[in-house]
């Protein structure tokens, strides 16, 4: 096989696969960011996926059917902020263990998503989902057109979000209260920030950027819901954020590296290519926590209060 | 935004009160302080000093007592509303966020550049640049915190309180992290600022107090002791209203012979924790019944020698002698039973386990001794006892010897430390900032343990930035600066003066004639 299509077919493969694990990472970096981690990001993003199924599947007779998807995407986004608010309530405001709090999240999350499936659907159904949009012109020109430019608009909303959340960061007063609240709050609250209004408001951003992740899954990548559909994504998203040194291009250097590398696995099977497929599977992840053992720590710049409840009574 | 209000010229606390469960921490207190006027605030740890101050900006709500500025009672329910009256606080731990800039923690602040989307960082730095020539005070708004050395950071959380509208400075003991040459130069600047401004100074340095401050309050278990002018008192004086009785720090009479060589450390190469050589070619050399104090500004390689002593830290070349045995790169028990005793310096993380008993913490070396244990089983008999026969002797304030270490003042947990260490009857002894944050009553129990050590013929390194404890109970003091001795010079010899500038890594301005000074040259650009 040509080597020029080998490489096409890997990348062009590889930039859908990367737009839940980014979504979902570019909101975990909201939590991490104002020091709340959030192990719970796959379960929310299993319920971001069931309501992003369910919505549409359930209108598709109706006299909404048109505004389906629509309401799909807007009802995830939802269920993650509401379950960002949950979580925002258990660890900011009962101040209870982040990462015991993030693992119940997770599997409410997926428990849940799974057994209002089997009570309202019950077995593997289809939905027409959210079709690739071809961005005019741009995804005519050879080679990068179809890398990157003819995806479905959420593929598109995911990457734009890049250097929106670098500038929401950055160059905006919220940004600078998420970033001060999660290195060192009693700093932020002598100043008068309220560190506990700052951390349900991004846990909350973030939860609905999951949500976003989940519905990405089930309307544009397997156009169905099934329980096993995120399949640990959320967990994926999570060491992201450590990868990209919380910044937002480094999760989608992160993000793209992964992809590349699932993409590459499942074209080796395609391929043919004489290797025990089991090991090719463990490609991305191995890749993953190899980098995040030889990456360079760089202290300065990360939350360094993150996981640590705030608490204005409390003493050094 | 309220209207403009006046700016503040007076505040005056009545009969203010505050209890904590089990705790009395402020009892009637009553202030006052002026535009122009500097009042020091005196006591030890736990005297109610930074609770008071709590309550002014509005962290605490009293139980009762009236606060009032300009005549006129206030209730202050946030440091926003303290900061909209003109009353400002910069706390002893820095309140600025290290990774980010100057500007940005002035930012956080400062409501009016918060616009939807949209942050004015360039007013942030502009109104820094205002402040700091108006006041004298260098900053650079883009500089990174993290980047700024402690004296510098002072200088940031001064300026960023201005910025904010403070006209009534609070600074709580605003002094302790830095070099005598920064504090000099701090105390000079705050006299300048004083005359169009309120400053209150928490304080329990008796010396800067009388520098700088027109008028004292000194505070005993939340009470106010004493109210006075500082020209009128002696230091001395000052010390014994804070503690309740007279109060002479101990010190070392010299006397003795000198004992035999004990310790040397040779040409010791250590890395710090981001790879740099913290420690590059560090010579010294300790005789038996000598303290021998190392004196220099925190981040020279102290933190990294003490580290290398205790073996809790490679070292890359070079050697520690003990009695002739190489203890370089052994592990930290190999070096417990060489004969090394640790006083080390974060007493929280390092020196105890917190959730531990106090009966518990102080076998932590010797659990697995013949004294503590009997076929890996426990001996508690014996462990209660030594425990009692320690809090006896090292006079440890503890409910019960059951109590969690971590609930103690930091000075009965230091002496749980050093009960521990000397009840071990150690060769040698390495003591870092052990009075550090401690009050003057545990100070001169600590002060006067280590000096009956020497007399014992034990020998002891102490690590201080404290001129006063190094030469005071010092026989001979070396002077670190980056990783090398810079000087060693007898105690009777060394003047505030004179150590001051060989920290700074100038070359001694008055060597005697007799002496050879290494690398001094080199560093004096």
């Amino acid at each position: 096989m040509n080597p020029e299509v080998m490489i096409y077919n890997v990348l062009s493969l590889a930039v859908p696969f990367s737009v839940a694990i980014l979504l979902a990472a570019l909101g975990e970096n909201f939590n991490q960011r104002a020091g709340v981690f959030n192990l719970g990001c796959d379960g929310i993003m299993c319920m971001g996926a069931f309501v992003g199924f369910m919505l549409p599947y359930s209108l598709k007779a109706g006299p909404l059917a048109p505004y389906g998807n629509l309401l799909g995407v807007m009802g995830a986004l939802a269920a993650g902020a509401l379950l960002g608010l949950l979580f925002a309530l258990v660890t900011v405001t009962f101040r209870a263990s982040q990462g015991i709090a993030g693992i119940g999240l997770q599997m409410l999350g997926w428990g849940l998503s799974g057994t209002l499936f089997r009570h309202f659907v019950g077995g593997v159904t289809g939905v027409e989902g959210i079709l690739a949009m071809p961005i005019p012109y741009l995804s005519r020109i050879p080679f990068l057109g179809g890398v990157l430019f003819n995806h479905t608009p959420l593929a598109y909303v995911a990457f734009l979000l890049v250097p929106a959340s670098w500038f929401l960061l950055y160059k905006t007063p919220w940004g600078l209260k998420v970033r001060a609240v999660g290195t060192h709050p009693r700093a932020a609250d002598t100043m008068g920030i309220s560190v506990d209004r700052t951390r349900y408001q991004a846990l909350m951003l973030g939860g609905a950027m999951a949500g976003l992740a989940g519905a990405y899954l089930s309307l544009c990548q397997a156009r169905m819901f099934s329980d096993d559909l995120v399949a640990g994504r959320g967990f994926i998203a999570v060491a992201l954020v450590y990868f990209g040194r919380w910044s937002p291009l480094g999760i989608l250097g992160g993000a793209l590296l992964f992809s590349i590398a699932q993409s590459f696995q499942l074209s080796m099977q395609v391929w043919g290519i004489k290797f025990p497929y089991e090991f090719a599977v463990m490609l991305p992840y191995v890749l993953v926590i190899v980098v995040l053992a030889l990456a360079r720590k760089a202290r300065q710049l990360g939350p360094t209060e993150l996981g640590k409840p705030y608490n204005r009574e409390m003493r050094f | 935004m309220t209207a403009m209000l006046e700016p503040i010229s007076e505040l005056k606390l009545e009969g203010i009160t505050k209890r904590f469960p089990g705790v009395l921490a402020c009892d009637g207190i009553s202030l006052q302080v002026r535009q122009g006027e500097v009042l020091a605030l005196v006591g030890e740890n736990g005297a109610g000093k930074t609770t008071l101050m709590n309550i002014i900006m509005g962290l605490y709500r009293p139980d009762s007592g009236t606060i009032s500025v300009n005549g006129e009672p206030v209730h202050f329910r946030t440091p926003r509303d303290a900061y909209a009256r003109g009353i400002g606080m910069v706390h002893q731990h820095f309140m600025l966020v290290p990774n980010m800039t100057v500007a940005e923690n002035l930012a956080l602040g400062l409501k009016q550049l918060h616009h939807f989307m949209w942050l004015d960082i360039k007013g942030a730095a502009q109104k820094i640049r205002d402040v700091s020539e108006r006041y004298e005070l260098p900053v650079n708004p883009d500089a990174y915190i993290w980047q700024l050395s402690v004296g510098e950071q002072q200088r940031v959380e001064l300026v960023k309180t201005l910025c904010l509208g403070a006209r009534l400075l609070i600074l709580d003991e605003p002094t302790s992290a830095l070099t005598p040459q920064e504090t000099d130069d701090l105390i000079e600047r705050l006299q300048r600022m004083a005359s169009e401004l309120a400053i209150i100074f928490i304080s329990h340095k008796l010396n800067e107090v009388k520098a700088l401050s027109d008028r004292v309050s000194i505070l005993r278990h939340g009470a106010v002791v004493f109210h006075g002018q500082t020209a009128n008192h002696e230091p001395s004086e000052l010390a014994a209203l804070m503690t309740g009785h007279d109060v002479t720090l101990p010190r070392n009479e010299g006397g003795g012979p000198p004992g035999e060589p004990l310790l040397s450390v040779k040409n010791l190469r250590v890395r710090g924790d981001r790879g740099n050589l913290a420690l590059d070619g560090l010579d010294l050399e300790l005789r038996a019944g000598e303290i021998l104090g190392v004196a220099g500004v925190s981040g020279n390689g102290q933190r990294e020698f003490a580290d290398a002593l205790a073996g809790l830290r490679p070292v890359e070349s070079g050697e520690i002698l003990l009695e002739g045995r190489n203890l370089a790169n052994r592990s930290p028990r190999a070096i417990i039973d060489a004969g090394m005793g640790y006083v080390p310096e974060d007493r929280q993380t390092e020196g105890i386990v917190p959730s531990f008993s106090v009966k518990d913490n102080l076998i932590l070396k010797d659990f697995a001794s013949r004294q503590f244990s009997w076929l890996s089983f426990l001996r508690r008999k014996e462990i209660d006892r030594n425990a009692e026969q320690l809090k006896e002797r090292f006079d440890i304030r503890c409910p019960s010897t059951h109590t969690a270490t971590g609930a103690l003042s930091g000075g009965n947990i230091q002496k749980v430390i050093l009960a521990r260490e000397i009840a071990r009857g150690p060769k040698a002894l390495v003591a870092v900032y052990p009075t550090r944050g401690i009050d003057m009553g545990a100070q001169e129990f600590i002060h006067s343990q280590l000096l009956d050590r020497r007399r014992e013929g034990v020998g002891i390194v102490l690590i201080s930035e404290e001129l006063e404890e190094v030469m005071n109970l010092s026989d001979r003091i070396a002077v670190i600066y980056k990783g090398r001795i810079l000087k060693i010079l007898p105690a009777v010899e060394a003047t505030r003066e004179r150590l001051g500038i060989l920290m700074a890594g100038l070359a001694d301005p008055d060597p005697p004639a007799a002496s050879v000074h290494p690398s001094a040259g080199a560093a004096h650009e």
